[in-house]
């Protein structure tokens, strides 16, 4: 059994009051956290296997399009490891990632941005990691689009994912930013995170060595989940 | 210096308003990509113990329902075993433990069909029966995650370590469901006077 998980860094996380992203005025606890060291609760987590994964689960580009047809935009790989604080891999451990198609539209009746929604494109897809923490998908890079927020406030191109990790202290929600995009620095979104190297690592790179060639560029992005604690080998006494 | 780990966590940001999407996408209309959307069902079969109903409603600082979030909850089957590796005992084979739920659209209620945890012993520690809730949504930075207890469970409850270490007593009740027939019904506040117990997983 787990001895616990390093405890959160909260200064790395966004506040949950955050006014310059508006919905969390309402939204957001107003009383401390409370502090607790866990428990087996905490300590344990849902588990899925290889075969909750559909052959095309991992490729956004085909897996809601019509026999024959892709969806609209430019076609890319993310790929990466999903590791823990002491770098060390995050095995079998389910990734979901969901986004807006390659102009800006979500398909989701709230959405109503003008960008028309692509026939051929759903926008979710998932994967599980290999032993080594690696997981790989394909699909076209979203487009920015506006948001009700400020008068005049754009998103930033970004992929939401959702990680489990092996325990229910390690869940995770988190987006991924594409370097080079000028809106990550002056979305409110992305502002919620106030250390400026934790917005960086949420920022995909450009990958040339994993591109291919008169087909698909590629984006490198790690996860990094809560480590774990190691276990104390302690001999006691009789009766302590 | 203190020690330092090799690596920092990776930030969290909101779930944003399309988490559905992602993560129950035949809830919103897009099917055809997953057979089904995973944590919809908690009971995959002959499951042992007591079937309950758990309906939970998260009300924002207005008091309007979130009607766009996504709960997930986790438990201990009838035994008090997670389905878990980390746990290490056997757990029920026709209970995951997991669920996953949207809002319904009309009164903003999560609804779980569930099996009532059993008390939890582990390490010599027993944990009165309870659900671990994690709450995402729009407007929400990181996950908010909370517990729910059970009212008909007085007397573990008063013996619950992590109920006993609340300072404030006052705010006790803001994690205990209560009971009505094989439902249990649970409010949480995401702020005000009766601002539910978060804590920092």
């Amino acid at each position: 059994m787990s001895s616990g998980y390093y405890p959160r860094d909260l200064d790395l996380h966004p506040k949950a009051y955050t006014p310059g992203y508006r919905t969390t005025v309402l939204r957001s606890p107003q009383k401390a956290l409370i502090g607790f060291d866990g428990s087996i609760t905490e300590f344990t987590g849902p588990t899925f296997g290889h075969n909750t994964i559909g052959e095309f689960d991992n490729n956004l580009i085909v897996n809601y399009a019509k026999p024959g047809e892709s969806a609209i935009g430019e076609r890319i790989m993310v790929h990466g490891y999903v590791l823990d604080e002491e770098a060390r891999p995050v095995r079998n451990t389910l990734v979901e990632f969901w986004q807006a198609n390659a102009g800006g539209r979500y398909r989701h009746k709230k959405d109503t941005y003008l960008a028309p929604l692509d026939p051929n494109f759903g926008g979710c897809g998932r994967t599980m990691t290999r032993d080594d923490g690696y997981f790989q998908f394909f699909t076209i890079r979203p487009g920015a689009y506006p948001w009700p927020n400020g008068k005049n406030d754009w998103r930033p191109a970004h992929i939401h994912f959702s990680v489990f990790g092996t325990a229910f202290a390690q869940r995770l929600i988190t987006q991924m930013y594409f370097e080079g995009d000028p809106n990550i620095a002056i979305c409110p979104i992305v502002n919620t995170i106030t250390d400026k190297s934790a917005i960086d690592r949420l920022t995909a790179r450009l990958d040339m060595h994993n591109s291919r060639p008169h087909d698909m560029r590629a984006y490198r992005f790690d996860i990094v989940l809560r480590g774990k604690r190691s276990t104390m080998f302690e001999n006691r006494k009789e009766g302590n | 210096m203190p020690y330092a780990p090799k690596l920092q966590e990776s930030a969290s940001q909101t779930a944003g308003p399309y988490v559905h999407i992602g993560c129950m996408p035949n809830t919103v209309g897009i099917h055809g990509v997953y057979d089904h959307d995973l944590g919809h069902e908690m009971i995959t079969g002959d499951a042992q113990g007591e079937r309950i109903k758990l309906e939970a409603i998260v009300y924002d600082g207005s008091g309007t329902p979130l009607k766009d979030a996504m709960v997930e909850i986790w438990q201990a089957d009838a035994n008090g075993v997670y389905n878990s590796p980390e746990d290490g005992r056997p757990s029920d084979p026709h209970f995951t433990g997991w669920g996953r739920q949207h809002a319904d659209h009309d009164t903003g209620v999560f609804t779980f069909e569930t099996v009532k945890p059993g008390a939890v012993t582990y390490n010599g520690v027993t944990q009165a029966p309870h659900v671990l809730v994690w709450i995402t949504a729009r407007g929400i930075n990181l996950g908010l995650a909370t517990r729910i207890y059970f009212d008909d469970e007085t007397e573990a409850n008063a013996a619950d370590p992590f109920l006993s270490r609340i300072e404030l007593k006052v705010r006790v009740p803001s994690l205990i469901a209560k009971r009505d027939g094989n439902t249990y019904r649970h409010e949480i506040y995401l702020q005000g006077d009766n601002e539910t117990i978060f804590f920092d997983l």
